[in-house]
C-alpha cells in the first residue's frame, strides 16, 4: 500500500481524494476555498485599520488557516516520506517548447532556473515572483474565489459564476503561456 | 480534536496535490499548452465526483456533523469580476505555475522561493480590497 502511494498518484485517485476532502469540509459544516486565507492572513495583519474590506471577524476563518499549515505539513510529508524517487515524466513537446523560451527541464517539480536562488538572486527573478503572486492575490479576491473555491467547489455546484470564471482561468493563463512568457524569461 | 480534523485535511490536501505533481510549474505549463491530460483529468475527476457529491447531498439533505443541513450558497450574480478577476488570477497562475493552495504546499515540499510568491499574493490581495469600490463587479 505504502509502496503505492509513493509513486506519483494517477489523475483519477487525485481527483477524488479532492473531493474526499471537499466532503469531511462539508461534513465540518465548512467549504473548501483555499485564497481566502489570503484575505485573513491580510486581516490578521491588521489591514482591517486601513481598509474596510479586512474589518471582520477572521476568528471565524481560523479553521481555514489549520487547513493551510495542514497544507504545509502534507507537502513536507509528500516530499521527504512519501517519494521513491520516481522520475518525473514531462510531455516531450513541453520540454521542446520550455526549451526555447529560456527554461530547461531539469526532472524536479519546478524548474531551477525559475525557483532556484541564482535567478532570484538576480533580483529580475525575484520581481517575477513577486509579480506572478501580486497578480494570483488580486485576481483570485478580484474574482472571489481560485482553482478550489471556483473551479472544484462552484462547478461541483454548477455555478455559471464559477464557469465564467474558469474561463478567464484559462484566458489569462493562456495568454501568459503563449504570448507573454517567450518575453519574461 | 476540534482543530485537528482540519489540519488533517490540510495533510491530506497538501500529499494529493504533491503526490499528483498539480503543485509543479512543469504540470502547469502542459496544460495550459495542451501537451498532457493529466492535469485535465485531475479537475474532471474532482468536478464530476464533486457534482455527484453535492447532488447528493442536496437530495438526501444529509446533515453536517453539527445535525446542521448542509446548505450551499448561490455565487452572486455577474460575470465582470469572474471573467476580469479570473484572467488576471490566470496570468499569474502561468507565470508562477502556483495557485493559492500549491503555493503553501510547495514550501512544505522544500520550494523556499515560493514565500516570495506567498508574499505577492498577499499584497495583491490587499490591492484589490484597497481599490474595490472603484472596479466594476
Amino acid at each position: 500500500m505504502l509502496e503505492v502511494l509513493k509513486q506519483p498518484w494517477p489523475w483519477y485517485m487525485a481527483g477524488i481524494t479532492i473531493t474526499l476532502v471537499m466532503a469531511a469540509l462539508l461534513y465540518f459544516g465548512k467549504s473548501f476555498g483555499f485564497s481566502s486565507n489570503l484575505r485573513t492572513i491580510c486581516s490578521i495583519a491588521g489591514a482591517g485599520k486601513r481598509v474596510d474590506f479586512f474589518n471582520y471577524d477572521w476568528k471565524a476563518e481560523k479553521w481555514n488557516l489549520l487547513f493551510l499549515i495542514g497544507s504545509i505539513v502534507g507537502g513536507f510529508i509528500a516530499a521527504n516520506w512519501l517519494n521513491d524517487g520516481s522520475e518525473f515524466v514531462l510531455s516531450l513537446k513541453t520540454v521542446a517548447d520550455l526549451k526555447e523560451i529560456g527554461i530547461r527541464f531539469d526532472g524536479q517539480m519546478n524548474p531551477e532556473d525559475i525557483f532556484g536562488w541564482n535567478f532570484i538572486s538576480t533580483g529580475k527573478g525575484f520581481l517575477i515572483l513577486l509579480a506572478g503572486g501580486i497578480l494570483v492575490g488580486f485576481g483570485t479576491r478580484y474574482a472571489g474565489g481560485c482553482s478550489s473555491g471556483h473551479a472544484i467547489s462552484g462547478l461541483s455546484n454548477l455555478q455559471l459564476p464559477s464557469l465564467i470564471a474558469v474561463v478567464g482561468f484559462f484566458a489569462g493563463g493562456l495568454v501568459m503561456t503563449h504570448f507573454l512568457l517567450p518575453f519574461i524569461f | 480534536m476540534k482543530s485537528l480534523k482540519f489540519i488533517i485535511a490540510g495533510i491530506i490536501f497538501g500529499i494529493v496535490m504533491a503526490k499528483s505533481e498539480a503543485i509543479s510549474w512543469y504540470r502547469i505549463q502542459e496544460m495550459f499548452r495542451f501537451q498532457s491530460f493529466h492535469m485535465y483529468g485531475i479537475i474532471g475527476t474532482a468536478v464530476l465526483s464533486g457534482t455527484l457529491l453535492v447532488f447528493l447531498i442536496k437530495k438526501f439533505q444529509i446533515k453536517d456533523s453539527t445535525g446542521s443541513k448542509i446548505i450551499f450558497h448561490d455565487k452572486q450574480k455577474g460575470w465582470v469580476r469572474y471573467l476580469a478577476g479570473g484572467a488576471i488570477f490566470g496570468l499569474g497562475w502561468a507565470l508562477t505555475g502556483a495557485c493559492p493552495g500549491p503555493m503553501f504546499v510547495n514550501i512544505g515540499y522544500g520550494y523556499f522561493s515560493m514565500i516570495i510568491v506567498v508574499f505577492g499574493a498577499l499584497i495583491g490581495t490587499y490591492g484589490y480590497g484597497a481599490i474595490k469600490n472603484k472596479l466594476p463587479h
